[in-house]
């Protein structure tokens, strides 16, 4: 197709194949197969230097079935760590994002003390759910290329960009078991709009042919501000005001639901997204321990310390034991 | 063997027949035992791992130790499958060597760690069945201890069981060197010949309830004089 000459662009077959393509030339050496393996993507983009979209990624097991299918595959004789309660969301004061800290590996806590909240760079961070090992790594990949991108474009990719470079990556992996789950949530800065027009090719020129096509100036603005995106491995890519991602999203929902509105102010969001956490940790197995919570605004992420929820469940029962002994005491009185 | 999946519901014995062919997949995987112990203290590391290879109900040897040198501040001790933690071994020398010869300095344990993860990483889809923990000094000459999952997923801690008998150390552990689950217990700081006492301990109540842990006790003691190694002996039955 013409367009795909013009941007050099090699359609990549199915994932079957895809990490074969580039292994040809690594022989048959044991290290530089499962080591130093790379892939040499041939896009590259029209205002970008030459630079070749290359990054490490694992190779997918040889198999003489085609499909990444479970039923031929190697069967795992452990388990990995899944299970958690993840959440973010957006309000006037910027984005939080709030993760507890519990790895899960079967019926066993593998670990109680993880980092589910990763920051990227200054203004974005990543809770990752879904299984541990993916999340570290994929993060580890996702904070190379952006850092990469830095360097080479001069100015920070968009936490829109970033979620569409995520998605991309992790697009051949799409059905195998890796299995990956990420919010990003961050603070897009707002560029002059001078370079803004530059870079994406702004002119006077008001003729119909060029309008249609151009963004106008107050498109432009709106770019910039929070953001919050899931991205997961399935595909899925989604903007949004408000997501719990993991075993113990659905009751930090519903304790989201009920009281998240966009004129919160900082001190009242923080509480809430611990109340959420503290909920979900309190009803799911697969979360607990201890809940980290993020805010990030214009000026980057700031961390809040994190808190072990046993002190906060002991709080808790002491208030609701307040309640239940003026209810008694009420009830006593009706019944005299 | 008499049990309940004998006899029907009515209570007769079923009888057997011939319910076909029934094919055995080829596991390219065993599980030969062994528990490896690592606890990070002040300016010590200490990794430790019993000397037991077995597979079912055989014991292959008595005299297999699950810790490997690394470098003169790191120790890597690794557990689950022999051959897996074999190759791995190999790997990780030669990688060092590469790294010592590209940039004239050795590998801190930081480094190890990261490298580790990104070699477990690569083999994602067929991991190796290895449960590893590195125990050394970083570059502050502070104790550290790396846990790692079979697919490389790795943290920093203070103290780590991995093995056959991690599930039964690890919250021991987590009481008597965390202070986990005390209340109004006063947090005093781990030396190294209490930590040292605390392994044997730990490895010989490992010993009683574990059927793959036992016949001696391999200690490395990661200082900056150096690794100094201690053996001790443990149940052989």
């Amino acid at each position: 197709m013409a367009l795909e000459d013009i941007c050099n662009f090699k359609d990549k077959p199915t994932h079957k194949t895809f990490p074969f393509y580039a292994s040809e030339d690594t022989s048959v050496s044991v290290f530089t197969e499962s080591l130093n393996f790379k892939w040499r993507g041939e896009m590259t983009s029209k205002k970008a230097s030459d630079v070749p979209l290359e990054f490490h990624v694992p190779s997918l097991f040889k198999r003489p079935s085609s499909r990444a299918s479970h039923s031929v595959s190697v069967r795992r004789p452990f388990p990995l760590s899944h299970g958690t309660t993840t959440l973010g969301f957006i309000f006037q004061g910027g984005v939080i994002a709030a993760a507890d800290t519990r790895a899960s590996a079967g019926g066993l806590v593998a670990c109680p003390a993880v980092h589910k909240i990763t920051p990227i760079h200054s203004h974005l961070v990543v809770t990752s759910s879904g299984s541990g090992a993916d999340c570290m790594l994929w993060e580890r990949i996702l904070t190379r290329e952006i850092r990469l991108y830095q360097l080479r474009h001069k100015r920070r990719l968009s936490i829109r960009g970033t979620a569409k470079l995520l998605s991309l990556m992790l697009h051949p992996f799409k059905g195998t078991d890796v299995c990956v789950a990420l919010t990003l949530c961050g603070w897009d800065k707002a560029e002059s709009t001078k370079n803004l027009e530059e870079t994406l090719g702004v002119t006077d020129d008001c003729s119909p042919s060029v309008c249609k096509d151009v963004p106008s100036k107050t498109n432009l603005l709106c770019f910039s501000g929070p953001k919050l995106i899931y991205v997961c491995s399935d595909g899925a890519r989604l903007q949004g005001d408000i997501f719990s991602v993991g075993s113990g999203s659905p009751y930090a929902y519903g304790v989201l639901d009920r009281s998240l509105s966009w004129s919160l102010n900082k001190e009242e969001a923080i509480l809430l997204a611990r109340e959420a956490v503290f909920r979900a940790t309190h009803r799911d197995a697969y979360s607990g321990n201890n809940v980290d919570l993020f805010h990030v605004t214009a000026e980057g992420w700031r961390q809040r310390q994190r808190e072990d929820l046993k002190e906060e469940y002991y709080r808790d029962m002491e208030k609701r034991g307040k309640k239940m002994d003026v209810k008694t005491k009420k009830a006593a009185k009706i019944m005299q | 063997m008499l049990s309940a999946q004998n006899f029907g519901e009515s209570g007769k014995m079923k009888e057997y027949h011939y319910a076909g062919p029934t094919e055995h997949r080829f596991s390219p995987y065993a599980f030969n035992g062994g528990t490896v112990l690592a606890v990070a203290g002040e300016d010590f590391a200490i990794v430790a791992s019993d000397t037991r290879l077995s597979e079912g109900y055989s014991i292959h040897s008595r005299d297999s130790p699950k810790c490997y040198k690394l470098t003169d501040t790191t120790v890597l001790g690794c557990s689950g499958f022999h051959g897996d933690c074999l190759t791995l071994t190999k790997i990780i020398d030669a990688r060092l060597k590469m790294y010592k010869h590209s940039n004239n300095k050795t590998m801190t344990s930081g480094a190890i760690a990261a490298m580790l993860s990104t070699i477990l990483y690569s083999r994602r889809f067929f991991p190796y069945y290895v449960y590893n923990i590195i125990g050394g000094l970083d570059e502050q000459g502070k104790g550290a201890v790396y846990s790692f999952d079979p697919v490389g997923s790795y943290q920093r801690d203070t103290y780590k069981a991995g093995g056959s008998a991690s599930a039964m150390l690890q919250p021991l552990l987590d009481n008597q060197i965390g202070f986990k689950n005390m209340e109004g217990v006063e947090h005093v700081p781990l030396t190294k010949d209490k930590a040292v006492q605390l392994v044997k301990d730990v490895f010989v109540s490992a010993a009683e309830r574990d059927v793959y842990t036992g016949d001696a006790l391999r200690i490395c003691i990661v200082t900056k004089e150096g690794i100094e190694e201690q053996n001790i002996p443990l149940r052989k039955d």
